[in-house]
């Protein structure tokens, strides 16, 4: 990880270096992104994407500076969060998207449970609704050219050998999308039930999808995800007779882990459920407004 | 989970309070690890060992304190110490409860000079 802004040490946006040079943004003597405040930062000088700002690249580079020497010992009590750093660009993110009441929710599963397919149908179902999809992938810029088909803005970040997105890779991505006010705003995460559990991004809201092939106990093997999550969406209804799933078990997993969970039963494929799903974001995007 | 990624943030904040306080080394390093944090602790030990090598904690004693997991019952309203994520709760044995405290990953303080 870059030890001056945090950029990680693998991802990249769409394939293109995130060759940035740091003078600018981090003069403000905290820690904060610099998207969100109003004094011009174009951010042309530090960002070396593409014209369509659709993909973005973190370098690496360790700066370490220690002179041995010798002088008394002494305590620093330090009370610092680990992830203070990433809380921070979380914060800032959170900022940016309330200033436009904008609703952004974070999508959070294992590979594979549909998030992209769910996100496709969603996009289709909601019409003129503003909104844009930041798509997290090790590799490929394949769901996020899946996104674009169907018309929608999306900007891919792949975090190369990187587990989960943080909050800085999500603030470059929102400031390529330069959302529309009152927008809903898609993150799907990286594709994996632990570590994004960790990492706040400024969302309003964890989404964890889990679909019906899994195993009923996937909940229990898997807590910190499902504790995060303010929504579970049990995806691909339509094949559980095929494969002997029981949803009442599933759900009965879901609120021993999570007593406040809401869970709906949805098929991205046949569209069943999808409408209390539509109903969810709408109702999500509302209350923004009102705050 | 990303006991690389943790390892990272510890030594940015090492490098950020090395030039605030003036210290050239870090001797001794206190973290404090949630029971929930989703540690690995011999993973981190093993991350920082990597990470901070070069910095002014490379081969600081690293010393990690646990903290309980805590969790408020929904059946009793109480809020209990729990072991396990899976726990029932120690006193009416409810299943409903959802965790409170536990989850922290901090750095308490370090002895430098």
């Amino acid at each position: 990880m870059c030890t001056v802004c945090g950029c990680g040490s693998g991802p990249k946006i769409d394939g293109k270096a995130h060759a940035h040079s740091h003078e600018h943004e981090h003069s403000h003597g905290e820690l904060t992104h610099a998207h969100s405040h109003t004094h011009s930062h174009s951010h042309a000088h530090d960002h070396t994407h593409g014209a369509d700002h659709d993909h973005h690249h973190y370098g690496d580079g360790a700066a370490g500076v220690s002179v041995p020497g010798m002088s008394q010992a002494r305590l620093i009590q330090i009370e610092t969060d680990i992830l203070a750093k990433n809380n921070t660009y979380a914060a800032s993110n959170r900022r940016v998207l309330a200033a436009l009441d904008a609703f952004a929710v974070n999508l959070v599963s294992s590979p594979g449970s549909g998030k992209t397919t769910l996100l496709c149908r969603t996009i289709q179902a909601l019409g003129n609704q503003p909104l844009a999809v930041i798509e997290g992938d090790q590799q490929t810029s394949n769901d996020a050219d899946r996104i674009r088909a169907t018309g929608a803005r999306a900007v891919q970040v792949n975090t190369g050998k990187g587990c989960h997105l943080d909050g800085h890779m999500v603030g470059h991505a929102m400031d390529d999308l330069r959302l529309a006010s009152r927008s809903l705003l898609f993150i799907e995460n990286v594709g994996n039930l632990v570590c994004p559990a960790a990492f706040d991004l400024g969302e309003d809201a964890k989404v964890a999808i889990l679909s019906v092939a899994e195993g009923e106990d996937k909940p229990l093997k898997y807590p910190d995800m499902f504790t995060a999550a303010t929504l579970a969406i049990l995806n691909k209804v339509d094949l559980a007779p095929h494969c002997d799933a029981d949803l009442d078990a599933y759900e009965a997993n879901l609120c021993r882990i999570n007593p406040d969970i809401t869970v709906l039963r949805v098929s991205a494929r046949t569209g069943e459920g999808m409408e209390a799903w539509l109903d969810w974001l709408r109702a999500g995007l509302a209350s923004k407004a009102r705050t | 989970m990303h006991e690389m990624s943790l390892a990272e943030g510890i030594r940015q904040i090492i490098d950020t309070q090395a030039v605030a306080h003036g210290f050239q080394r870090v001797t001794a390093l206190r973290l404090e690890i949630g029971r929930f944090a989703g540690v690995e602790k011999p993973a981190l030990e093993f991350a920082l060992d990597v990470v901070l090598r070069g910095s002014a904690a490379e081969g600081a004693g690293v010393e990690m304190i646990d903290l309980p997991g805590r969790a408020l019952c929904y059946d009793c309203g109480e809020t209990v110490e729990i072991a396990d994520r899976l726990d029932p709760c120690p006193l009416c044995g409810s299943g409903k409860i959802m965790p409170e405290g536990g989850s922290e990953m901090r750095i308490k303080d370090m002895e430098v000079i």
